[in-house]
Order: structure tokens, then sequence, then C-alpha cells
């Protein structure tokens, strides 16, 4: 068993009346990519800063690799941060920026230089270091802010939604580069976002935030196929939820359960359903979202409720899809992927 | 065509309204005529005549100015001992003035711009500003009261067994300083304020102490505001006299020459004129290297 490198205990935190945190318990092990995924008001943002050390935690308790630091400065935690502004200094270079944590821990100036040096090749950015970070892109920016984090080789990397900035393309380009970069320095990743793809796409392990809680912690499988609560379900993916009634007559059973529309099949009304194997269930196509490499239906049950099933476009065009607005439909899917959301609290 | 009629149907005023809109330029130069003419006659157009005249002399009997080219004034200002001493010396209170108020100004806009509470800023902003409702000669006159034998500043020093700086070079820097001070703290709390705290969060997080902080990145991102501040308090001390001739003593400064010197030499006072203008000049293109002059 690999070492933790971040415990939390009982962590709280409250703003005059607010209460931002309201207790968390967590263990993030050495190494890994660890995501807190939440809506905006969550307070992931918030344990975040509390680990780096910008606020300081109401009550409960923070260990770093093993040592208590509740009560330290961040100037003295090993973290690092990369901040969702990048929070670059205007004033120097993009290599003094990339150094300046060196300079403050009194490494000698060539030693500085080199390593640098590095840790703008490591994020690709050589012969940018002359540059002031006001002449450079959002990327490049996120990138030196990267490498000015990464260049002390903390012990663990905060990443407050470093990606939110930028648009659509180079958004997924950095997933997959912060993915390598960190598989190569093998540092701890704690990275908070409000996207779920994006959590889903890197992480080791996921933390769903909800109202200054955890509601689950998982692989990105276990949260996606197995959410433990109607809000993971809803939140990690589309909200697909069969209750009361419907759930009776269509699953057979009473409670909440989920299924992810990429599993429903959209088929004709008239159409054999093939039990027992499979679940089925009747209704009127009431919404079609044409999303160019797949299709979105929106059917309204007969049992009662509304469930979204996605269809790839394998040898369908717009029209056809378009076709299917108000008529009735078959929707069916194995049974295995029906799954049974625990009661709220 | 369809446009004319459209166009006939409207009010003059709209008309005017399409009209200035369709011509950028014409738009354009009337804004500007007004200002522009204002800066090019009054303002430049004076500062010309100040530096010709400058170049003339006077008839040293009748004090009446004679239109003859010359250089003697300027020649005058670098070899008369008095005149060089003095430029000097007003061009050394003028730098004092500057650096006394960023020195007084940089704490107080800390406080009221990162220590104070959000909820009292603009309240201390506006009580930062209050003493410049007051009008000048005033506040003057009060420190004359202040300075003066027995007065105030006797007063508080003598458990100290000292004394007040009484009128003189001194006191002028004091009441100086006193008087430009706003200048230089509103640019230095502006700067401040606007400094994104996650910068300082990020100079911590990479291992920073407060000191380091200060010295690396707040210093540095609110100097160009020090010198915007500056060419306030610098050109503002330079071109003054009136708070000298009030608690100045004897002391004289460039504006004092001018003004002793209007009646019966107006040439030399021009020459004297124009040593501010160059200096204040001088001193702006020194400052336009730190950037201040895009913080003002």
């Amino acid at each position: 068993m690999e070492g933790s490198a971040i415990r939390l205990r009982d962590l709280r935190k409250s703003f005059g009346e607010t209460t931002a945190v309201a207790g968390i318990d967590l263990d993030i092990s050495d190494g890994e990519f660890f995501s807190m995924l939440g809506p905006s008001g969550s307070g992931k943002t918030t344990v975040l800063r509390m680990i780096a050390g910008f606020e300081s935690p109401t009550s409960g308790e923070i260990e770093l690799a093993g040592q208590e630091v509740t009560g330290l400065a961040p100037f003295e935690r090993d973290v690092h941060t990369v901040f969702q502004d990048y929070a670059l200094f205007p004033h120097m270079t993009v290599e003094q920026n990339v150094a300046y944590g060196l300079k403050v821990r009194k490494v000698p100036k060539p030693e500085r230089l080199v390593r640098a040096r590095k840790a703008l090749a490591d994020v690709r950015l050589e012969g940018f270091g002359r540059r002031r970070p006001g002449r450079l892109s959002g990327g490049q920016r996120q990138r030196v802010a990267l490498a000015r984090a990464l260049v002390g080789r903390p012990r663990v990397l905060l990443l407050d939604e470093p990606l939110g900035a930028l648009d659509l393309k180079l958004r997924e380009q950095m997933q997959v580069e912060l993915k390598a970069i960190q598989r190569e320095v093998g540092i701890t990743f704690v990275f908070v976002t409000h996207d779920q793809e994006e959590a889903l796409t890197m992480s080791d392990r996921i933390a769903v935030f909800n109202q200054g809680r955890i509601e689950q912690v998982g692989t990105p499988a276990e949260i996606y196929e197995r959410p433990a609560t109607p809000f993971v379900a809803g939140f990690v993916g589309t909200s697909n939820l069969l209750e009361g009634q419907s759930a009776r007559q269509v699953v057979g059973a009473p409670g909440t359960y989920s299924i992810r529309p990429e599993k429903i099949r959209v088929l004709k009304e008239s159409a054999e359903a093939d039990e027992p194997e499979h679940s089925t269930a009747t209704g009127t196509v009431a919404e079609v979202v044409y999303l160019g490499d797949a299709t979105r239906f929106l059917v309204d049950l007969d049992a009662g409720g509304r469930l979204t099933a996605l269809q790839q476009n394998l040898e369908t065009s717009s029209e056809d899809v378009a076709a299917y607005r108000g008529t009735r439909v078959r929707l069916q899917w194995h049974r295995r992927h029906t799954f049974k959301v625990p009661d709220p609290r | 065509m369809t446009t004319t009629a459209q166009a006939a149907g409207r009010s003059p005023v709209r008309r005017l309204a399409g009209t200035l809109h369709r011509h950028p330029r014409l738009r354009l130069s009337l804004l500007l005529t007004a200002p522009l003419l204002w800066l090019a006659v009054l303002y430049l157009g004076s500062l010309a005549v100040l530096f010709v005249s400058a170049f003339w002399t006077t008839n040293s009997f009748t004090s009446e100015v004679v239109k003859v080219w010359s250089t003697d004034n300027f020649h005058a200002l670098f070899t008369t001992p008095v005149f060089r001493q003095v430029i000097l010396r007003s061009i050394g209170v003028a730098l004092a003035v500057t650096v006394l108020c960023a020195v007084i100004a940089f704490p107080v806009a800390f406080y009221t711009a990162r220590i104070a509470k959000p909820k009292w800023r603009p309240l201390l902003v506006v009580a930062i500003l209050t003493p410049l409702w007051a009008s000048y000669l005033v506040k003057v006159y009060a420190w004359r009261l202040i300075l003066s034998q027995g007065g105030l500043a006797d007063w508080m020093l003598k458990p100290f067994g000292m004394s007040g700086p009484g009128f003189g070079l001194l006191a002028a820097v004091i009441a100086l300083t006193y008087l430009w001070l706003p200048y230089m703290i509103l640019p230095i709390h502006t700067a401040l304020e606007q400094l994104p705290a996650s910068l300082l969060d990020a100079s911590a997080d990479l291992g920073g102490r407060p000191a380091r902080t200060f010295r690396s990145v707040v210093l540095p991102m609110v100097l160009p505001s020090v010198a915007a501040g500056s060419v306030f308090t610098f050109s503002l001390s330079l071109g003054d006299y009136i708070t000298v001739q009030i608690v100045g003593g004897k002391t004289q400064l460039i504006g004092n020459l001018v003004y002793s010197n209007i009646e019966l030499n107006l040439p030399m006072a021009a020459a004297l004129g124009t040593v501010p203008v160059v200096v204040i000049v001088l001193y702006l293109l020194a400052m336009r290297r730190t950037g201040a002059l895009s913080s003002l």
C-alpha cells in the first residue's frame, strides 16, 4: 500500500453564516491523479485552498505526507498551486516566473536557470523564457503556470480549474498533456473542476462534491457506472432516473434507478421486446437533439417520467432523426445497465 | 432615391446624427477642435511666448523690454551663483517632497487598500481627499501657525527638549509634503487595490515569506504608480512659490525669483520660468521609462 499524500479529517470551513465545507474525510494516495468534481459553490475550491494554506479551516485536520500542517502558512507547505487565473507575475519574464520559487528557496543562480529552462522544455515552451506573460496566449500562460508549480518538485500539485479559461480544442489537448506530465513526474495531482468529462478523462479517482460534502469517491468507471446517490447520477453524465410509479412498472420493483442514455436503444414501438435479458418501455418522442455524431432523444414514457436516449448516427442523417419527433417508440436496454440508486440520507 | 426620401422625412436632429454617424472623421474633428484650440493657443502658445521673450533683453535704465535676440539671460542662469543655487535648491526641494510623500503615502495606501475592511475603503479615500477641499492658502497659513514660535510644533516638541523647525527650508518642505500628499496616496491606493490577491497567494505558495512577497511582487507592481504620483508631487513642488513665501522665511525658490524679476526684467523672469518647464519635461521622460505615464 502506498503512503497517503494528503489526509483530511473532518474538515470544516464556514464564512460567517454560510458553511462552505461541512465535514470532509479524504485520503489521497502518493502519485495519484485525484479530481474534486462538483458544481460551483460545492466547496471543492475551498478544500483546495485549505490544503494550500490560503484559508485556515474552522475545524478539522490536514496532513501532508503524514505530517500535520493545519496551522502552517502556505510558504511552509510542500505544496504548489496552479491558479485558475494562472497568477503569473506580470513584471517578470516567463523564465523569472518559473525560477521564482527556486530563487525564494535560495537555489544558486546557475542551477536555477538550468532547472527553469528544463521545466519550460517539459511543457514545450523552449525559447519563450525572455517573454513577458502578457504576450502569451491563454494556453501558453497555462503551461508557464504549470512549469512554475512543477519546477520546485513539490510533493503535491494543486490545480484549481486550470483549463477553465481555454477553448474546447485546447482544453482537450491540455487534458491529455496534463495526464502525460503527471505520469512522467509522478507527483500527486489534486485537480478541481466542474467539468465531469474532464474529471472522467484524467483522474485515477474522483470525489464528487455537493453542498460542502463528498457524495462519492471512486474511480471514473465506478462514479459513472455506479453512482452512489441521485446527485452523482445527475451530475456525472445525463440525469436519467426512473422513480416511483414508473420504476415499479418498468423495472418491476420500487426505488430509484439510473440508466445511462447511451445504453438505451430506440426501436419502433412494434418491435418485439427482447425479454428477459432486457428492460423495455414504450413512449412518445418529445424532443430530438441532433448533435452531429449522435442524436439525443427525449422520450416521455407511458409509465410516467422521461428518459434520454443517445444514439450514434451510424446510418441516420439529420432528416432521418428529425422525423422521429412526436412518434411512438420502444426503448430497450440490457438489465445489467439498470442501477439502483441508494435513497438519499 | 429611397434613402434621400427617407432622410427628408426625418427631423433635422436625426439627420445630423445620421451624418455624424456616417462620417467618423467629421465627428472626430468636431470633438477635438475645442480642446486642441485650447491646448495650442492658450497653453503651447503662452509657452512659446515665454520661451521667445527669454531671448530678449531690457533697457537697464527704463526696464523696458528691448526685442533684440540674445542668449545673455540663459548664460546668466548658469553663471550667476544665486541663480544656480536657487535652481538646485528648487530641484532639491521638489525631490525631497516627492521622496517624503512616497514614504508616507505607501503605508497609508497599503492600509486603505488592503488592510481596512472593504466597506470602509471608499470612506477612507474620501477622508484622504478632504484636505483638497480646503483652500490652499488656508492650509499654508495653518502651517504657518503650527510652525510659528511658540506654536503647536514647538509646544509638542518641548517635552522632548526640542523645538519646532521654525520658518525656513525645512518648513517649506513639510508644508509642501502635506499639500501634495493626496496626489501620491491616490495612485498608490488604486494600484494596491487592483493588485490581484492570487499573485500574493502565488508568491506565498512558491515559498515566499511576506517580506519577500512585498519586495518581489508588491513593490515592483506598485512602483509605476509611485512614479505617477511623483509626477504630481515633483511638478507641483517645483512650480510653487507661495508656500515658500509664507513659511519659508528668507528661502527663495525659482518661483520667487520669477516673481521678483517680472517687473524689472521680464526676459530674465522668462528665462527663469523655462527652467522648471525643462526640468519637468526631463522628469517626465525619465518617468516614462518606468511605465508611470500609462498608470496615471
